[in-house]
């Protein structure tokens, strides 16, 4: 049984209640960092913790803490991105609405290692239930004297404030969601400058995802080198995983980082296996956004060795036999499902979620989106795969923001490693699919 | 001053300078740049024409850029040197992104009033395909007034955003801007309200492509058939300073004065543009430059006649 930092005491009865919450150890963070450390000190744990960000790309977070500017008098925020909107991620869901106090005391400790006197909580408008749970949180923190005018003695004052998105993935981009955040369209701003130097009102501000957020709880409370010790190399601590598709256990799992990919789907402490005794076709490890992988590249590195749970591991390789954590939306497929229409699936929802701010992202998606709709429905020729790799590599790299990425790379790994499947929907166009809609896997055994 | 190298040609060039700036400044092989617009605060890193390679950072940090970066948007660093025309995959890339502001414009080039003018025209001579790849229906959106004088045809606009900054940045009201989202977003006015303000036409001169069009010199000729000439008069508005499109003696329609990349030299107000229709409205200051590019030039003499024989008495 791996071990639990996140997910410690969600059982506990109450744990949504502060009183509860504070009787499970909580908000000692807070009082340990206000009272016996200084900001930077704060950072340093960070820093030494290994934390690396939990949104999705994976970026170290003591090192973005250690680039907000504090060379001006500027007021200076941090923002927690709770716009979870990646298909197959839905883990910063089960935090907030389960243990709203830790994101709570996670935000506080924060905002006193950045030196920030406001801060936000952008929660996607599709969350609004949750918008109600955190503000009843917060209500009751404030009330403890956690929030406000000298927090515990200490002299430190915070506000902090949940805004609702209105539903937009592009708003979990973090320049985007400032925009967002400060009453405008939600369209990603050109970088650099970066919103360490200008972001929310052209201030110094830190987005940061809601578990990394999360975790500084735990690197505060037991410190940075203790909390490096969970996890494998640079990869520390724990993960929150959202696994969903075919298999026995769906679900939000925190992991160690490290657990091999295999143990993750077959154990029964985790995903507990395929469902109806099927076979493990594909999966894509990280959020829609993220590279698919066939079942030998899944579970095996290219030189052999098992695949593990962890940034290095999974993006062993690089996207040619490999793919990424990404936000940990673990998404599985059996043999009977059908990758063209997965992926056409993906397109529709990065065509239907581009922003239109530039011109490769906004043309590109909805051109991909058709061609994938034309194979899918048997109207597809074979020009059409070379058609749609020539389009996903016009994309990618080349937009404002990372949406015109992950909306090229699905593409990308699924012609790249079930190619054969695209050109099976143009050769047979009407055998692909029983009349409930399934694929054929059979069908396909015949030709091949 | 910092040096930048572009595709061989060094130039020095004060800090805060751009990619696209120093091009500029060089003069010879810049990034083409749709959305761009240095008048115009703001404007840029939309429309990814102007995509170029790093492939030196800095003196400091000589690592090359990981991605291709917008030029327009991307200040140069001392000792930075950077490939465009001379790099296969920013040929490449602008390929692509010419292909994607194609496949939904309606290419009625000959029923457009910006034929001849028009930078995606331009933009697809150079880096277009020959044949559309592309074999869906394009999107389609009905004709709008916006103002009295300004139609707004979305079948052609590329997204720019320019005339949104100069609804915002000319004028004391904010009315225009961006409805929905991804590909079907459009330009459009709050609740359909017109743009009326003393300098809305400058929208039209912005536009790099025939999505706003002038309702006085609608379909009235092609551009190649007018004659530029500079003109000026005294206004309380604006600086006066005009462009004049005569055909014969008509004055067909009036435009700001451009500069050598396509951008307005000073903006003129909607009574010098709509309303001054009449050569005596006017002081002339002679024919205007026209790059001899352009389809424009068609129709003229060269400004500068080939000399044949400098001395030619001494021939005689």
């Amino acid at each position: 049984m791996g071990r639990k930092i996140l997910l410690e005491h969600i059982d506990k009865p109450g744990i949504d209640q502060i009183e509860s919450y504070i009787k499970y150890g909580g908000y000692r963070s807070v009082s340990k960092a206000l009272k016996e450390m200084t900001p930077d000190e704060v950072t340093e744990e960070v820093k030494k913790s290994g934390l690396r960000g939990r949104g999705g790309a994976g970026f170290a977070t003591g090192l973005k803490w250690s680039f907000l500017d504090k060379s001006t008098d500027k007021p200076r925020y941090l923002l927690c991105n709770a716009d979870e909107s990646e298909p197959g991620t839905f883990k910063d869901r089960l935090l907030m609405e389960k243990i709203p106090h830790l994101l709570i005391e996670g935000m506080i400790t924060s905002s006193y290692a950045l030196g920030c006197n406001t801060s936000y909580i952008y929660i996607r408008g599709e969350y609004m239930f949750i918008l109600r749970i955190l503000q009843k949180a917060i209500a009751e923190a404030y009330a403890k004297g956690f929030l406000g005018k000298n927090i515990l003695g200490s002299g430190f004052n915070l506000d902090l404030y949940v805004h609702p998105g209105a539903g937009a993935y592009i708003c979990g981009e973090e320049t985007a969601l400032i925009e967002s955040l400060e009453g405008k369209r939600g369209n990603p701003r050109i970088k650099p400058p970066f919103p360490a130097v200008s972001g929310l009102w052209n201030c110094p501000t830190i987005v940061n995802n809601v578990e990394s957020i999360a975790a500084v709880v735990s690197i505060v409370n037991e410190g940075g080198d203790e909390y490096a010790k969970t996890g494998i190399g640079k990869s520390t601590g724990t993960k929150l995983i959202s696994a969903s598709g075919n298999i026995n256990k769906p679900g939000v799992y925190e992991i160690e980082m490290g657990v091999p990919v295999e143990e993750f789907i077959y154990s029964d402490e985790y995903c507990g296996g395929i469902k109806n005794g099927l076979e493990l076709k594909a999966c894509v490890p990280g959020g829609s956004s993220v590279p698919i992988l066939p079942k030998h590249h899944l579970l095996y590195e290219s030189n052999g060795n098992p695949r593990l749970m962890s940034y290095e591991s999974l993006s062993e390789g690089g996207f040619a036999t490999g793919s990424m954590l990404g936000s940990g939306g673990f998404i599985v497929y059996d043999e009977k499902q059908c990758i063209v229409r997965n992926t056409w699936n993906f397109a529709r929802f990065y065509h239907h979620e581009s922003c239109g701010q530039c011109s490769p992202c906004r043309e590109g998606t909805g051109w991909m989106e058709r061609v994938l709709h034309n194979i899918e429905y048997g109207h597809g020729k074979m020009e059409d795969i070379d058609l749609l790799w020539d389009i996903q590599r016009k994309i990618e790299g080349n937009t404002i923001c990372p949406l015109g990425d992950a909306a090229a790379w699905p593409v990308a790994a699924a012609i790249r490693h079930f190619r054969h499947e695209f050109e099976y929907h143009v050769k047979y166009r009407n055998r692909v699919f029983d009349e409930d809609h399934v694929y054929q896997p059979e069908m396909k055994a015949q030709l091949v | 001053m910092l040096k930048v190298t572009i595709d061989d040609i060094s130039i020095e060039v004060p800090p805060g300078t751009t990619i696209l700036q120093a091009a500029r400044m060089i003069g010879q092989n810049v990034p083409p740049a749709m959305c761009y617009y240095s008048k115009l605060e703001g404007s840029g890193g939309k429309c990814r024409t102007c995509l170029v390679k790093v492939t030196k950072g800095s003196e400091k940090d000589p690592r090359p850029m990981p991605k291709l970066v917008a030029s327009c948007r991307t200040g140069v660093m001392d000792g930075m040197e950077v490939r465009n025309e001379t790099s296969p995959e920013v040929i490449d890339a602008r390929k692509g992104v010419t292909e994607f502001l194609l496949i939904n414009h309606p290419l009625d080039c000959p029923v457009c009033d910006q034929a001849g003018e028009c930078k995606l025209q331009d933009l697809s001579y150079e880096h277009g395909l020959a044949k559309s790849r592309y074999e869906f229906k394009r999107r389609e959106f009905e004709k709008r007034d916006i103002g009295d004088k300004i139609q707004l045809h979305m079948n052609r606009c590329i997204l720019c955003y320019r005339c949104t900054q100069v609804a915002d940045q000319l004028t004391p009201e904010r009315v225009h801007g961006v409805l929905n989202r991804g590909e079907v977003s459009e330009i459009s006015t709050y609740i359909e309200q017109a743009v009326d303000n003393d300098f809305s036409g400058n929208m039209i001169d912005v536009c790099p492509v025939g999505a706003l069009t002038d309702k006085t010199f609608r379909f009235k000729s092609r551009v190649w058939f007018t004659k530029p000439m500079l003109a000026h008069r005294e206004c309380t508005t604006c600086s006066g300073k005009v462009t004049l499109w005569f055909q014969g003696s008509e004055v067909l329609r009036v435009t700001t004065r451009k500069d050598k990349w396509n951008e307005a030299e000073a903006f003129i107000c909607n009574d010098c543009r709509f309303e001054k229709k009449k050569t005596e409205d006017w002081t002339i200051d002679g024919p205007a430059h026209i790059d001899t590019h352009s389809v424009i030039a068609q129709n003229h003499l060269p400004f500068e006649l080939p000399v044949v024989q400098k001395n030619l008495p001494d021939a005689l």
